[in-house]
């Protein structure tokens, strides 16, 4: 058998976006996702926000939210799709679309961190 | 395993899962709604990349990005979101103790005990977004 | 309470049947018969030549597992009254290949765990003028609950993953080889990593829990599991920082 699997990379990441996922969203999603469209409660002002996004603290925010999420969908997904569909068969496929969706998610969300005016 | 028989030889019945298998019993349906929360998380981190990107096209860019917000699709997609998140949440709070054996003084520490500081932390990060958001 | 409860029994007879049926029997409803009295009470009062395993009917040597209303559990463990009025199904343990009526055919878990290496391994045995290798409670502490195992199977039978995929080790080969690992006496743990740091191994669990939820002596492989990703993960990271460490 000899080398070990590198899984542990992809459990680490699976494992902090877990993390980031339980304790970061759901406020922001409660607010940004029903509280503030709803009119429940009064949201901040786009020069607030853009404010909130420019410091450095607000950009990694960002970045975190939008990059191990992603992962952590994508090590999950990925077992589902080979568990729940039974379509490991198809595992390079499923490797790419979900790997690769995480990594051009982080991608994206590096980019608007960056082009904050 | 293969082994192989001579003709008119009793082989054993290898049965197999069925594609519904997660349907078969109440905590199989669980494990794979637990599984699914990862959709909707992935939703909210798209949607927050979508919140960015119309935050720096400008005032009229996110004043469309609310509007569209307020789309009832979208609300009950969030709503949906949410539990999801919220069932994410509070099921990874009550594994993560699982991997952890934590010892002290040769008794191993209850799970309880780790997966409440969780919740503590859970809650002051929510009392800290919370009222950044809110302070306006 | 009735006197009497149906039992509905797969049977499968492999020199004639294409998959297996359903026969029923009656059998008397005493409050103090489990499961494999009544399928004693069968094989010697009604039909000779159904078929299943059992031995110690004490909940110790791991035998009678079967599925009991599509729920795996210890037949000498399972009171007929808990069924009451029934009818109780009775099938062969789960994800397994069917020999014959409830008989199944356990060699793949046997595979699996001989690969897991189950024993303590030295890298040099102490000489016996020198003792016994001494342990505190504490350290017998650490891995007892795992050791408690009885390869009865029933978690095998509850794992979807098993059932899934042919190449995954299963619930009771890796907790068994944690305990091992978790064994102050025993130095094998790195070379049971290299074995079981794989998709076929630890890597292939996706934590369903249900193993645990099964397990007639509260084993908990699911957690032992879950132990060792992280172990793994640990000695992947001092891996990757510090390649040229020795194991």
């Amino acid at each position: 058998m000899g080398k070990r699997s590198n899984e542990p990379f992809l459990w680490l990441l699976f494992s902090a976006g877990g993390v980031i996922a339980a304790i970061v969203m759901p406020v922001p999603l409660f607010l940004f996702g029903l509280a503030f469209p709803l009119g429940w409660l009064e949201g901040p002002s786009y020069d607030r926000l853009l404010e909130l996004l420019r410091h450095p603290v607000g950009k990694l925010y960002l970045v975190c939210l939008c990059s191990l999420p992603l992962f952590h969908w994508a090590h999950r997904f990925r077992f589902t799709l080979f568990d729940g569909l039974q379509i490991k068969h198809l595992n390079e496929l499923i490797d790419t679309f979900c790997y690769g969706g995480a990594i051009l998610g982080t991608a994206v969300s590096v980019y608007i961190a960056f082009r904050i005016p | 395993m293969m082994t192989h028989h001579a003709p008119h030889t009793p082989q054993a019945y290898h049965p197999r899962m069925s594609t519904y298998w997660w349907l078969e019993r109440w905590p199989y349906l669980r494990f794979i709604l637990r599984e699914i929360s990862s959709v909707f998380v992935a939703w909210f981190a798209c949607l927050t990349m979508m919140q960015a990107w119309a935050l720096i096209g400008g005032p009229a860019e996110y004043q469309r990005f609310q509007l569209w917000l307020e789309h009832p699709l979208l609300i009950s997609l969030n709503a949906v979101s949410l539990f999801f998140v919220l069932f994410h949440a509070i099921t990874w709070f009550n594994l993560a103790p699982k991997a952890m054996a934590i010892r002290l003084r040769g008794k191993r520490v209850p799970d309880l005990l780790i997966a409440g500081p969780n919740y503590a932390v859970w809650l002051v990060v929510s009392l800290a977004l919370a009222w950044i958001f809110l302070r306006g | 309470m009735a006197d009497r409860i149906t039992l509905e029994v797969a049977r499968y007879h492999p020199e004639r049947d294409e998959k297996p049926g359903i026969q029923t029997f009656e059998v008397p409803l005493k409050k103090e018969w489990v499961i494999l009295d009544a399928l004693n009470y069968v094989k010697d009062k009604v039909d000779g030549s159904l078929s299943f395993r059992w031995s110690c009917r004490m909940g110790i040597c791991g035998s009678c597992g079967m599925m009991v209303n599509g729920e795996p559990k210890l037949t000498c463990a399972t009171f007929l009254t808990e069924y009451a009025p029934g009818p109780i199904r009775v099938e062969p343990l789960k994800n397994f290949p069917v020999i014959r009526d409830l008989v199944v055919d356990i060699t793949d878990f046997l595979v699996k765990l001989s690969k897991a290496k189950p024993w303590l391994i030295r890298n040099e045995e102490k000489p016996l003028a020198d003792g016994e290798y001494l342990q505190t409670p504490e350290q017998l502490d650490s891995y007892k609950q795992f050791s408690m195992c009885i390869n009865c199977l029933l978690c095998y039978a509850a794992c979807p993953i098993y059932g899934l995929d042919p190449q995954f080790g299963g619930p009771a080969a890796l907790a068994l080889a944690q305990r091992y690992n978790m064994d102050s006496r025993d130095q094998g743990a790195s070379e049971r990593m290299d074995i079981l740091s794989h998709d076929d191994g630890i890597w292939g669990c996706t934590f369903v829990g249900e193993c645990t939820e099964v397990c007639p002596k509260h084993v908990d492989p699911a957690g032992a599991i879950q132990q060792y990703k992280l172990t793994a993960t640990q000695a992947w990271i001092k891996q990757m920082l510090m390649p040229w460490g020795g194991k």
